[in-house]
């Protein structure tokens, strides 16, 4: 379905992809996991096409995308939801979900607010707040909504970046339990993510990223069990990793 | 409960000429209306979608020199007058539109007044195209349906048709698809981006309709006033226009036409000041940019919730004791 091919990104002069390359097949979900400053967010962002690759391709549904710009992306089936939710303060929760529809340029806005409707029956966790402003919302409801407002884009894949980061351990569950439910319906996704352990749980393959290269590609299961990914990302001890867990 | 706040508003404006009987009172109501709609036109890129525009009084002059000229010059109605300037001054929108692809904050609000200053100087030296400093004179008053609005009491009632109903198209514009898109460029650009928003072509839009309704204004005035010349569309005036959008309340249409109103009818109210006038006007604003930053349409806002004590909701936490959730399901974990 998506096909990375040896993309360089960079930032002015600062190179942060070293010729990435990476599959997504349809109906999977593919984990990218690495530190800090690894190149996970660049890579989703090269992807969307907020950020433009200097050298390589990026194919989607066999056609070249890589020099597309990022609403015309969208369009071609490709969400992504940002690091840091990214959703807008000052507008409705239910603005927030039209907005996602952005894209669908041949739905009438009744047809939109009829889809923001179904969203919210799909998140309950938004419904009571469908008309507060975006920033009176607590951070697992904002990565929710950003998460739903992706969906409106009705995508065939889904980029997630850092969904888990900064929420409480049992909200951690609930994106995590999210996420499967949106593949079971059928959509394809590529998550990013630090906590390597649930990811890896959730996802069917795993790529993991240093300092701008893939090190590392294997199926999830195997990955949960490298001694390199165990020491690196998810804690050697039982202890840890039931905090992580939690 | 709304609905009758605006009838009585609109009774009101309706019965003002008839309250405040002098000329004088006529002309500044006119003013007022004028104001408001240019006002209205500079909510669209500073209000909604963020982007700070300083040549709104440019936008006023193009429309105004438009509809003089075609009338005065070539003696063709005001109601092809009208329209002209509307477009001319869209066209220059969508122009200066162009540079906030790449610009931003002040950055942009640096070219939006070079534009400015650019227009002001083309309008006070191509003497042959505008008449240079002496301005044009003897614009003719338009009439509508065989009347002639040739007084400023009529003037002010055709005037306030037009701000009724730029008013409607404003607020219709701001709930719809491009209303939405407008404020997610202003909330996070690359947000908006990722969400598949065209910021590029909704800039444009949004300018376009900034420099429309300004451009429509600077018709209205140009016949209401029968004389126009460079000056009176100067960077000062482009900096009016934007304590009248940030002090009524940015953002919103209610909020902007109040700003308008209070800002053309304050140097009348505080005349008894003299010299002073200024210092004490200055002073007033920033106090209210301190202490009321989403203007007097916020402050407005608050008071109504106080009064009709709707709490100020707490939003409950996401998990509540004894309510099922999802994530007790669990994800993964094996027990």
């Amino acid at each position: 379905m998506l096909k990375v091919k040896d993309i360089e990104t960079y930032y002015g002069s600062i190179q942060a992809l070293k010729g990435i390359s990476l599959e997504v097949n349809e109906g999977e979900v593919v984990t990218l996991l690495g530190s800090n400053g690894a190149g996970k967010s660049t890579t989703l962002k090269t992807i969307s096409g907020l950020l433009r690759p200097v050298r390589g391709t990026i194919e989607f549904m066999g056609e070249r995308i890589d020099h597309l710009k990022p609403e015309v992306i969208v369009q071609k089936g490709i969400a992504h939801v940002p690091e840091g939710r990214k959703i807008f303060p000052g507008l409705t929760v239910r603005d927030n979900l039209m907005l996602g529809a952005s894209g669908r340029v041949k739905l009438s806005k009744a047809q939109i607010a009829e889809e923001a409707e179904q969203m919210l029956e799909l998140f309950p966790a938004l419904k009571p707040f469908a008309d507060k402003l975006g920033w009176t919302l607590s951070g697992g409801q904002q990565q929710m909504l950003a998460i739903a407002r992706g969906l409106m884009a009705r995508p065939k894949l889904l980029l997630l970046d850092e969904p888990s980061l900064g929420l409480a351990p049992v909200l951690v569950q609930e994106v995590f339990h999210i996420i499967r439910d949106i593949n079971t319906r059928g959509t394809t996704i590529l998550l990013v993510e630090q906590n390597a352990f649930m990811a890896l749980k959730v996802a069917h393959r795993g790529y993991v990223m240093e300092t701008g290269k893939i090190v590392l590609h294997d199926l999830a299961t195997n990955l949960l069990n490298n001694e390199q990914v165990k020491r690196a990302y998810l804690g050697t001890t039982k202890a840890a990793r039931r905090q992580v867990v939690g | 409960m709304k609905f009758i706040l605006i009838f009585l508003i609109l009774a009101f404006a309706i019965v003002a000429p008839l309250i405040w009987t002098t000329d004088y009172w006529h002309h500044l109501m006119v003013l007022a209306a004028i104001y408001a709609i240019v006002a209205l036109g500079l909510n669209f890129t500073l209000g909604l979608t963020g982007q700070l525009s300083l040549a709104q009084a440019a936008f006023w002059g193009i429309g105004a020199y438009t509809s003089a000229l075609l009338t005065v010059r070539h003696e063709l109605s005001f109601w092809i007058g009208l329209p002209a300037a509307a477009a001319v001054s869209a066209l220059f929108g969508i122009l200066l539109g162009f540079p906030s692809f790449k610009l931003s904050g002040h950055y942009l609000a640096m070219t939006t007044i070079g534009f400015g200053i650019i227009v002001r100087l083309v309008l006070q030296n191509e003497t042959d195209l505008t008449g240079g400093a002496d301005g044009i004179a003897g614009i003719p008053a338009p009439t509508l349906l065989g009347f002639d609005i040739d007084d400023n009491r009529k003037f002010y009632y055709f005037a306030l048709g037009f701000l009724i109903l730029l008013s409607i198209v404003a607020l219709r514009v701001q709930h719809s698809r491009a209303g939405r898109a407008f404020q997610a460029i202003r909330e996070n650009e690359m947000a908006a981006s990722a969400t598949g928003v065209n910021i590029n072509r909704y800039k444009l839009i949004a300018f376009m309709f900034s420099a429309l309704y300004a451009g429509i204004a600077g018709s209205l005035y140009a016949h209401s006033a029968g004389y126009i010349s460079p000056d009176t569309f100067s960077f000062d005036q482009s900096v009016i226009f934007l304590v009248m959008l940030v002090l009524g309340g940015s953002g919103s249409v209610y909020g902007t036409l109040l700003g308008a109103i209070l800002i053309t009818f304050l140097p009348e109210w505080l005349r008894f000041l003299k010299s002073y006038y200024m210092a004490v006007y200055g002073a007033g604003v920033l106090l209210m940019m301190i202490f009321l930053p989403t203007g007097m349409w916020g402050l407005l806002e608050m008071i109504h919730e106080r009064i009709i004590g709707k709490p100020v909701e707490v939003i409950p936490p996401l998990d509540r004791p004894g309510e099922p959730r999802k994530a007790e399901l669990s994800v993964g974990a094996k027990k």
